[in-house]
């Protein structure tokens, strides 16, 4: 039982700040949704407009669906995988279909909501106030951030966001080398 | 106007940015991440040649100017990365260390000449070098670090190595710069002559 909560922070305050908090000290789950806030940003106000409703709703199902079922070691080769294509199509200004970046986000927000549905608490009735809390954060952070990116136009930003995700890249990549490496 | 509203949009990115990220190195985070990103953090500035290549990485890039000022320090995070993943993954790749010395060697000569070689050249030729430095890094890689963290900390120190020569570069503005650039490429030459005479001796 230990292992379940090995990723939930307790800050005293209940469950949804529980949840806040579990994002913001989840390095993969913040690089992930940095990653594909600066990539919505770059895609304009419709990419912004997609990520928030398609990204907290896709990770809540997600969560959801995690609380139910078991947690695959696999899973965290994936989500590394996710993070560094993320930051790659970041670091290449990558223009995507609405469509295209839509499943993106869908199928990332679901895989990563699985991921955290299994390290939060199991609630027998009602909504969960931890999932609610990484939702939460996650639209929030979502819309803030594409949103910066949406309206400065200036090119040293658009460079700073294209450098920012040759970071995610980066430490996605190593990331994948230090797992591969055991 | 347009000035101050950029600088306040620039303002509140850099806040969200840093408000996502300062949580991951804090004493909250279990005592392994914390000292996985000091880790990360003072990896890259542990030996001299790689202090000086990657100085000289930015420093190149303000010489060549736009688009290589940011193309240079977008790319070599990857290709480096690419590099420490098959250092890790233990792909051969001969030459390594010998490839580190001439780094700091050529990238410093361009420096010092000026040379403002074509996009796609210095691209290459940086990003070769970056696979080496990239592959000695992955073999030096502790064990056990909280990888992402380690990993985002790492790349995020090599980074700031670039805008450091960045800003050195920025210097040609005054009209003693280009002497300050030329000076700081023959020191990073240097690096690379003792670098080479070190494995030599060795």
């Amino acid at each position: 039982m230990p292992l379940l909560f090995a990723h939930l922070m307790e800050t005293g305050f209940g469950g949804f700040y529980d949840g806040i908090a579990h994002l913001l000290i989840t390095p993969a789950d913040v690089l992930l949704v940095l990653g594909l806030a600066l990539l919505a940003g770059q895609q304009g106000a419709a990419g912004g407009r997609l990520l928030l409703a398609l990204l907290p709703v896709s990770w809540w199902l997600g969560g959801s669906v995690g609380q139910l079922w078991g947690l695959d070691q696999t899973l965290s080769l994936i989500t590394t995988l996710m993070v560094t294509v993320v930051g790659v199509l970041v670091a290449l200004a990558q223009k995507l279909r609405s469509a295209v970046f839509a499943s993106l986000v869908t199928s990332f927000g679901l895989l990563f909501g699985v991921v955290n549905g299994f390290t939060m608490p199991a609630v027998r009735q009602g909504v969960s106030l931890d999932m609610l809390g990484v939702v939460t954060a996650v639209a929030v952070l979502s819309v803030l951030i594409s949103g910066q990116v949406v309206v400065m136009r200036s090119p040293a930003v658009k460079i700073a966001v294209r450098v920012m995700g040759s970071w995610i890249a980066a430490a996605g990549l190593l990331s994948l080398g230090l797992w591969l490496k055991g | 106007m347009a000035q101050r509203r950029l600088f306040k949009h620039g303002f509140v990115l850099l806040a969200l940015v840093a408000l996502v990220m300062a949580p991951a190195a804090q004493a909250h985070v279990a005592e392994g991440g914390a000292g996985s990103v000091m880790a990360g953090l003072l990896h890259p500035v542990t030996g001299l040649d790689h202090v000086v290549a990657m100085v000289a990485v930015g420093l190149w890039g303000a010489v060549l100017g736009m688009p290589a000022v940011w193309l240079l320090p977008v790319a070599f995070p990857m290709v480096m990365a690419f590099g420490g993943l098959a250092g890790m993954v233990g792909l051969p790749l001969p030459g390594v260390e010998t490839g580190i010395a001439l780094s700091a060697l050529v990238l410093g000569v361009m420096v010092m000449l000026q040379q403002r070689l074509p996009l796609m050249v210095a691209a290459g030729l940086v990003g070769l070098f970056a696979l080496f430095h990239g592959y000695a890094h992955g073999l030096e890689l502790p064990d056990g670090a909280d990888a992402l963290l380690f990993s985002l900390a790492f790349v995020v120190a090599t980074g700031l190595l670039h805008l450091v020569g960045i800003a050195l570069g920025e210097l040609a503005r005054f009209p003693w710069g280009r002497w300050v650039q030329r000076a700081c490429g023959g020191l990073i030459a240097v690096v690379g002559v003792w670098s080479l005479m070190q494995l030599g001796g060795s």
